[in-house]
């Protein structure tokens, strides 16, 4: 038994050992929860394609921001661009972050299936997220107070939201809930009826129903051509230019497999 | 006969040690001290490392921001520019959810102790302790999915109804009793046997029909009530006080037991009833034990994360008004575990201080409440054993 249990051991010891060797070949993303299905699915393309192991870790784009600078991703995906802040700190750190684009992204925003809006503007989504309207009725829908749902303060979601619908320097209301992906946004939203929140445009299904903006629904063209308002590009972060394969990993949204890997998971090639 | 003489010279020896054997033997007897004495203090050495490593990297958020804004403000904006780090809200939020699971968990948890001690027969205790003690085993991530996929939904949808229900069910017993004491208590001045009994017998029905008046009257209140968002801290109290249960039942049903069967024996002996010598001789016997096992119950609800950070919709906000728990709040717990990601050197020194400060203030509450309960189970002790 006990000869056994030291054999496990040894040969746990043993695949640690090769795993850590193993890393030297492997290309490690982290960050946007966003981003995260179509760094998956270009990992899972990428290994079949080039035998080269890639891991892929969803913490938030404020995260994938933070292991890039520590050293600890080869790239760190983003739903927004980095901040002056974090770049100030990676020079610190020797580290010379730069962006590539991945793919587009609108931002939809989503309400439960049984409610009778279609539209808002952008300044009464802003009014509803900063708390001056507060109930269903001065949006044109029925009688019942607004549940706000917004991301935590890790998301690049929750940014690029409040940059593109908010303005700087203007808070979300306080009674606005917190979800932590937009996978329990959804959840949240298709279960609560005066709920509205928002999703990134891949992650829309059935359950919720997308309203217009300015009038303008969320779709490839809109978001293609600039004209629906709430949309932002995805990027893949290097620390320096890319070489090798996590040069081709980068440049895989330009190949025509990954072109349409991007337009299959509901994001917008640019 | 070669060997009964070893024998014998053994047994000797046993008695009159050598020198050396002596400073053998102290040597060891130091050095296992010094080993176990080690391990113990290892533990006690862990709480103060703890403690002051929280607390070297709180003091700086204090530091640059000062004490006010922390314990006065409610604005949570930790990730705008400039930031702002109200924590009111959240320290609000975290105390409420606490009663709240206390309030729900407290008096099922000592009354469920009180069944299986005294009541339910041997055989059923046998299983009924171990299923209610597996309720701890289960992870806090699955409470969390269930408060957050079937619970909060089931309140948006049903809220009313299970409201009205909930105080039915709950209420009821208490009514009950509280006709039958106040029609007994205001008949019992009366000396006249005929006029007392007509005017007990009108004192119920009068007191039994207001009962059920208000019954109803809050219950068709509470029936209209449209619950907005599942993840409120109702939600979340409900779903702690389940997490605390099973140490509560378990640690006070132990108490109980420990009570011991002489104290029992001494109490039917005088003639007590069942609920005479469970309220007046074993309640009070035991109850440094139940509030021990009260107190950590709570600890477990101020502490857990998971659950509250999925469900209690993790919203900076004093409920409106103050009492409402049908609106989501947010927990100290679950700011810590949500903005850690973020907050790092890198992006801003007091939003990853401010976090430090949260860990600190949950620590001293619960350093608090340790040091509180332990006066009072000494204090109680003093009492009961005479002094």
């Amino acid at each position: 038994m006990i000869k056994k249990i030291l054999l496990f051991v040894t040969l746990l010891a043993l695949t640690v050992t090769a795993t850590g060797i193993a890393a030297v070949n492997t290309i490690v993303l982290d960050g946007s929860t966003t981003v995260g299905p179509v760094a998956k699915t270009f990992a899972a393309y990428f290994s079949k394609k080039y035998g080269i192991r890639v891991t892929v870790s969803e913490s938030g784009s404020g995260n994938g921001a933070k292991s890039l600078i520590n050293g600890s991703c080869t790239i760190a995906t983003m739903s927004r661009a980095m901040k002056d802040a974090e770049i100030a700190a990676a020079r610190k750190k020797g580290v010379n972050p730069v962006a590539s684009v991945v793919a587009l992204d609108g931002l939809a925003m989503v309400v439960h299936p049984a409610n009778p809006v279609r539209s808002l503007t952008k300044a009464q989504i802003s009014s509803i997220y900063r708390g001056t309207i507060t109930n269903w009725r001065e949006v044109g829908g029925p009688n019942t107070r607004i549940v706000v749902i917004q991301r935590e303060s890790n998301s690049g979601t929750e940014e690029s939201f409040k940059d593109l619908v908010i303005g700087k320097g203007v808070q979300i209301t306080g009674s606005a809930e917190t979800q932590s992906s937009n996978g329990s946004v959804k959840s949240r939203v298709s279960t609560t009826l005066s709920a509205i929140g928002f999703l990134g445009h891949g992650f829309v299904d059935g359950s919720v129903k997308v309203i217009a903006v300015n009038g303008i629904l969320p779709t490839v063209a809109t978001v293609k051509n600039g004209s629906y308002p709430v949309s932002r590009p995805l990027y893949f972060y290097t620390n320096g230019q890319p070489s090798g394969p996590v040069k081709q990993f980068i440049d895989l949204p330009k190949t025509v497999e990954g072109k349409r890997m991007i337009t299959e998971l509901g994001f917008i090639n640019r | 006969m070669a060997e009964e003489s070893v024998g014998e010279r053994n047994r000797t020896n046993t008695f009159v040690l050598s020198a050396r054997k002596r400073t053998m033997q102290k040597a060891a007897k130091t050095a296992g001290e010094g080993v176990l004495f080690a391990v113990a203090s290892f533990v006690a050495v862990i709480v103060l490392f703890i403690f002051y490593f929280v607390a070297r990297d709180a003091v700086p958020f204090f530091q640059i921001r000062g004490f006010s804004e922390f314990f006065t403000s409610s604005n949570w904006y930790p990730a705008s520019d400039p930031a702002e780090f109200g924590a009111l809200a959240i320290i609000y939020g975290s105390l409420m959810v606490t009663l709240g699971s206390a309030l729900i968990a407290v008096p099922m948890g000592v009354a469920a102790a009180i069944c299986l001690s005294d009541i339910l027969p041997f055989s059923i205790r046998q299983y009924a302790k171990p299923v209610i003690e597996m309720l701890a085993a289960i992870p806090s991530v699955a409470f969390g999915f269930f408060a957050l996929v079937i619970f909060a939904p089931l309140m948006q949808n049903n809220g009313g109804p299970m409201l009205m229900w909930a105080w039915w069910i709950l209420v009821s017993p208490f009514m009950l009793l509280a006709v039958i004491v106040i029609s007994d208590l205001l008949t019992t001045k009366i000396k006249e046997q005929k006029r007392r009994q007509q005017l007990h017998i009108f004192f119920l029905i009068f007191f039994g029909f207001l009962s059920i008046l208000l019954l109803f009257k809050v219950g068709t209140v509470l029936y209209g009530i449209q619950i907005l968002t599942g993840t409120n801290a109702l939600n979340v109290s409900i779903i702690l006080s389940f997490m605390a249960l099973p140490t509560i039942v378990s640690v006070s049903e132990d108490a109980l037991q420990a009570v011991g069967r002489d104290l029992r024996e001494g109490s039917y002996a005088l003639g007590a009833t069942r609920a005479e010598t469970i309220i007046k001789t074993i309640l009070p016997a035991a109850s440094s034990g139940i509030l021990a096992a009260v107190i950590l119950g709570i600890m477990r609800a101020l502490g857990e994360t998971m659950v509250v950070w999925m469900a209690s919709g993790n919203s900076s906000q004093i409920p409106e008004p103050w009492f409402n728990y049908l609106q989501a709040i947010r927990t100290l717990t679950a700011t810590i575990a949500g903005d850690m990601g973020e907050a790092d050197q890198v992006t801003g020194s007091a939003r990853f201080h401010v976090l430090f400060a949260m860990g600190l203030l949950l620590l001293v509450i619960s350093f608090i409440s340790n040091l509180v309960s332990e006066r009072i189970v000494v204090r109680q002790r003093k009492i009961l054993s005479g002094q």
